[in-house]
C-alpha cells in the first residue's frame, strides 16, 4: 500500500517495477567470428601490423572477438585501394548505378537488422530496445535517404556541378557504431567519393558486419574500406597525404588535434564533437511530457550521446514539482542486462568511460550539488552507473560546464526568458538544446536566440536522415544529414 | 485538514495542467515495448481477470441474460479450478436485484450505471434519485456519467457540484465517474475533467460508457493515471482508475497493467484501485491462461460465451 509516512510525505511505491521476468534476446541469432581482419579492397586482409586486440562485452567483461590493429602500412594500403577504386571505377560510374549499390546496402541492413541489433548491444552495452528500435533502423534509413540523392545532385545544387572530392577518411565514435558508419559512408558514396573508415576501438564489430554486407552488396572493390584500431590508426589516417577529406565524430579534445593536423593541407574537414545541451522547461509546459523528454534526453544510451540534454534548466515556479516527477521516473527505469528487452538503461561502454563518469560524480558532490540516484541494484560484473541527477547545481559548477558523457543530469533553475537565454548559451559547446513550453510564440523566440545546431521543441533526441545535424562553437562544424549533409563531400563548380 | 471538496471549490479548473498529445502518445507507446513473459505474464493475466467489471449494458438485457452473466462471473472456466473471480458485474439499475440474488455470497461487487447513462441528459434531480434507487436496490458501486454538454460549455462548477451531489447520494457505495473521453475533444479536457471528478469526490475515474468511439485508449488512460498521481500527491487520497470499452485482448490488458504499475506503482495493482470495463476480455484472458499452463492454444469453443 502507498503509505502516508510519519513525516507526512506521500510517496509512490515502485518496488516491483524492476521484477519483470527476464525477456532475453537470443545471442544465437548473431554470428560473431573469433577474429576479424581489415576490410581492404573488397576483401578481409591480415594486418601488416600482425597485431590484434580484443573487444569485450561491457555488460559482463567477456571477450567477444579480436580485431586487427591497423598500422601506418595498413592505412596506406587502404587509402591506396580507395584511390584506385575512385579513379578507375567509382568516379566514372553513372550516378544512378551508384544509387543502386547504396539501396542494396540499405536493404541488406534491414534484412539483417536483428543480428546487427544483437551485436551492437553485445559490443557496446546499449539496451537491445534501443539498438533494435533506433540504431539499426536509423542506419538503414540513412542509406535509403542518400541513395535517393545520388542521381539528383543537380537538384541539390541547381546550376552548379557537384564534383566528388576523392578519398574520404572517416573516424567514428563508439556510442552509435553502425549509425555513425552510415552517417559517414552514405553521403560520401552518394556524391561519388570512396571511403576509408576507422571504427571505434571499443565497438568495432558492427562496422565489420557492415563490411560483410558491403561485400554481399557486391560494391566494387576498394570503394569502401573499413579498418580497425585505436588513436594511432586514426592519426595515420588523418595525416595521410592522399586523402581529400576528413570527417570525424568524437571528443572535442581529439577534434582539436585533428584540426591542427589538417591545417595547411587542402583536406576538407568536418567535425562533430562534444556537447552540453541545455534542456529548458518553462512553467507553462506540459510537465509530464517534458519530464519524459528530459529522461530520454539524458538516459538514452546511458547518456553517452553528444547531443544529450545534460543541463536541465527548470523555471523556478515549477522546479519542485518537476524534480519530484523526475525522481519518481528514475525509479521506473530498468537498469540491467542490455540483451533483456525490458532494459531501459544498459552498461557504460568501457571501464575508461565509467571512470570518467565516476570522477564527475565525485566532483559534483565536492562542488556542493545534491546527488540523487536510482535505487536500482547493479550487476556485479561489467561497467555500470546508476541513472543519477544533481540538484542545487550552479552555472559555475564543473558538472554544469563539462561534458560528462554518462547518465548524469545537472539540474539548474531560472526565472526569466532573458536569463535562460544567457545561461543556456553560456557554454563552450553548442550542439543541441531543448525547449518545453505550451506557447508557440515562445518556441520561435527561444529557438532563434539559442546558439545550438539543433533545437528541439517539446521533444528531444529526434533524428531523421532528412534533418541536418551539427554544432556551433566547440561542438564542431559541418552538417551531416539532409541536403546539407551532401555539401562536405562535394566541390561545386559553375556549369 | 480541509476536505477534497473544499479544496476543489477553490480551484479554477481551467488551469488544469496541459497535455502534449505527441509526447503523451509516445510515452503510452513505450509501455507496449515491455516484453511480458512467463510468471509475470501469468500473474498479470490472473490479475486482469480479477480486475474485470463484467458488463452488459444493452436495451435488450433481460433477466435471463443477466443471470447467465452472473453465473459466468462465478464460474469463469471450471475446467481450471482456482481461477480468481471478476471484480464486479456492471448492469443497468433495473437489473440490480437480479444480480444481487445471483451473486449472493460470492463477494463479487454489484455495479450499476446511473445518472441517465449513457448520455446523462436528464435533470440533476432525476440523476440523484436514480443514484439513490440504485444504492437502495443493492448496488455497491455506482458508475455515473458527467454532463459533457455543461463541461464543454465551460460550466465546470456545475459539473463539480453535480458529481459532489451524486457522491453524496451514493452513501457507502463507491462512485465511478465516467468522463466519456471520446466526447471531450482533446487531452487537456480529459485532464481537466479528471481533476474536477476527483476533487468532487470520485472514488474511481472511468474513461467511457462503451457507447461512444473512441472509448478507452492507452494515451487517454495515461492522462487520467497522471491526474490521479498528481491528486494523490496533493491530497494523500487514492483514486481508482477504470478504462472501459475497446479492451478485448489480453495482450493489450497487460500493457495497461504495465502502464499502471510504472505510473502509480504497486499500491494500485489490485481490483480495489483498478478495473477493466469489458465484456469480451475475460475469454481471451482465459484462453491465454490455459495456454500458459498447457503450452497450447485451445479452440474458442471450449470457453463459454456469456
Amino acid at each position: 500500500m502507498a503509505t502516508k509516512k510519519k513525516n507526512n510525505t506521500i510517496k509512490l511505491n515502485f518496488d516491483t517495477v524492476r521484477n519483470y521476468a527476464p525477456a532475453l534476446e537470443s545471442k544465437s541469432a548473431a554470428t560473431i567470428k573469433p577474429q576479424y581482419d581489415l576490410f581492404i579492397n573488397g576483401k578481409f586482409e591480415k594486418p601488416l601490423s600482425k597485431k590484434y586486440f580484443s573487444t569485450i562485452n561491457p555488460s559482463n567483461e567477456e571477450k567477444l572477438s579480436e580485431v586487427a590493429e591497423a598500422n601506418t602500412a595498413d592505412v596506406n594500403r587502404a587509402v591506396k585501394a580507395a584511390r584506385s577504386a575512385y579513379e578507375k571505377v567509382w568516379k566514372k560510374m553513372a550516378a544512378k548505378e551508384r544509387a543502386k549499390y547504396i539501396f542494396r546496402i540499405a536493404r541488406i541492413i534491414q534484412e539483417k537488422a536483428r543480428e546487427l541489433s544483437i551485436i551492437e548491444t553485445l559490443d557496446g552495452g546499449k539496451p537491445i530496445r534501443e539498438s533494435r528500435d533506433f540504431d539499426i533502423p536509423a542506419a538503414a534509413n540513412h542509406f535509403f535517404y542518400y541513395a535517393g540523392w545520388a542521381d539528383k545532385l543537380e537538384y541539390a545544387f541547381p546550376n552548379r556541378n557537384a564534383n566528388p572530392l576523392g578519398v574520404a577518411g572517416q573516424i567514428i565514435p563508439w556510442n552509435f557504431p553502425l549509425l555513425m558508419a552510415a552517417w559517414k559512408i552514405a553521403p560520401a558514396l552518394a556524391t561519388g567519393n570512396t571511403v576509408v573508415l576507422k571504427s571505434a576501438e571499443t565497438t568495432p564489430l558492427t562496422a565489420l558486419k557492415l563490411a560483410e554486407i558491403i561485400q554481399e552488396a557486391d560494391l566494387p572493390a576498394g570503394v569502401v574500406n573499413i579498418i580497425t584500431g585505436g588513436g594511432e590508426t586514426g592519426a595515420a589516417l588523418v595525416n595521410h597525404t592522399d586523402i581529400n577529406k576528413i570527417a570525424f565524430t568524437g571528443s572535442t579534445e581529439v577534434g582539436k588535434i585533428i584540426q591542427k593536423a589538417t591545417a595547411g593541407t587542402n583536406k576538407k574537414l568536418t567535425l562533430e564533437l562534444g556537447g552540453k545541451a541545455a534542456n529548458i522547461i518553462f512553467e507553462d509546459a506540459a510537465l509530464d511530457e517534458a519530464v519524459e523528454g528530459v529522461i530520454n534526453g539524458i538516459y538514452f544510451n546511458q547518456g553517452q550521446v553528444c547531443c544529450a540534454g545534460s543541463r536541465l534548466y527548470i523555471q523556478e515556479s515549477v522546479a519542485k514539482e518537476v524534480i519530484k516527477k523526475l525522481k519518481d521516473r528514475l525509479e521506473s527505469l530498468i537498469v540491467g542486462d542490455p540483451l533483456d528487452k525490458n532494459t531501459d538503461v544498459g552498461a557504460i561502454n568501457s571501464r575508461q568511460q565509467l571512470e570518467t563518469i565516476q570522477k564527475y560524480l565525485k566532483i559534483g558532490q565536492q562542488e556542493g550539488a545534491e546527488k540523487y540516484e536510482s535505487s536500482c541494484a547493479l550487476p556485479q560484473k561489467g561497467f555500470w552507473c546508476r541513472p543519477t541527477l544533481f540538484t542545487n547545481v550552479a552555472q559555475s559548477n564543473r558538472i554544469a560546464q563539462e561534458e560528462i558523457f554518462g547518465p548524469v543530469l545537472a539540474i539548474l533553475t531560472f526565472r526569466t526568458d532573458d536569463e535562460i537565454i544567457e545561461k543556456a548559451n553560456n557554454s563552450p559547446y553548442g550542439l543541441s538544446a531543448g525547449v518545453w513550453t505550451d506557447k508557440g510564440s515562445k518556441i520561435f523566440n527561444m529557438t532563434k536566440r539559442l546558439k545550438a545546431g539543433v533545437v528541439w521543441a517539446n521533444t528531444f533526441n529526434k533524428f531523421d536522415p532528412t534533418a541536418p545535424f551539427g554544432g556551433y562553437k566547440e561542438s564542431g562544424y559541418g552538417r551531416e544529414g539532409g541536403l546539407h549533409g551532401l555539401m562536405p563531400y562535394v566541390n561545386l563548380s559553375n556549369k | 485538514m480541509i476536505s477534497s471538496i473544499e479544496m476543489g471549490t477553490n480551484i479554477d479548473f481551467s488551469h488544469s495542467p496541459r497535455i502534449d498529445q505527441v509526447g503523451l502518445e509516445e510515452r503510452a507507446a513505450r509501455f507496449t515495448k515491455r516484453s511480458i513473459k512467463k510468471e509475470t505474464k501469468l500473474n498479470g493475466l490472473l490479475l486482469t481477470l480479477n480486475m474485470i467489471d463484467l458488463t452488459t449494458l444493452e436495451g435488450k438485457d433481460s433477466e435471463g441474460k443477466v443471470k447467465q452473466l452472473c453465473y459466468k462471473a462465478q464460474h469463469l472456466h471450471d475446467a481450471y479450478p482456482g481461477l480468481p473471480n471478476v471484480a464486479a458485474i456492471c448492469v443497468y439499475p433495473s437489473m440490480i436485484k437480479i444480480v444481487q440474488k445471483a451473486l449472493k455470497g460470492s463477494g463479487i461487487n454489484i455495479a450499476s450505471v446511473a445518472t441517465g447513462f449513457p448520455s446523462g441528459q436528464v435533470p440533476k434531480s432525476l440523476k440523484i434519485s436514480e443514484t439513490k434507487f440504485a444504492v437502495a436496490e443493492g448496488a455497491t458501486e455506482v458508475d455515473m456519467v458527467i454532463s459533457r454538454g455543461k463541461f464543454l460549455e465551460g460550466e465546470y462548477n456545475y459539473v463539480f457540484d453535480e458529481i459532489a451531489a451524486i457522491k453524496n447520494a451514493c452513501g457507502s457505495a463507491r462512485l465511478k465517474v465516467i468522463l466519456e473521453t471520446g466526447e471531450l475533444g482533446n487531452m487537456d479536457k480529459v485532464r481537466r475533467a479528471s481533476d474536477i471528478a476527483m476533487y468532487a469526490g470520485a472514488d474511481f475515474i472511468k474513461t467511457s460508457t462503451g457507447k461512444i468511439q473512441p472509448a478507452a485508449t492507452m494515451p487517454v488512460t495515461l492522462v487520467m493515471l497522471e491526474a490521479i498521481r498528481d491528486y494523490y500527491y496533493k491530497t494523500g487520497r487514492m483514486v481508482g482508475m477504470k478504462p472501459a470499452g475497446g479492451i478485448s485482448k489480453s495482450k493489450l490488458a497487460l500493457y495497461y497493467l504495465v502502464m499502471l504499475k510504472e505510473t502509480l506503482g504497486d499500491a494500485w495493482m489490485n481490483n480495489h484501485w483498478f478495473r477493466f470495463g469489458a465484456s469480451s476480455l475475460a475469454n481471451d484472458v482465459l484462453l491465454q491462461i490455459v495456454k500458459e499452463k498447457t503450452g497450447t492454444y485451445q479452440s474458442g469453443n471450449y470457453f463459454s460465451l456469456d
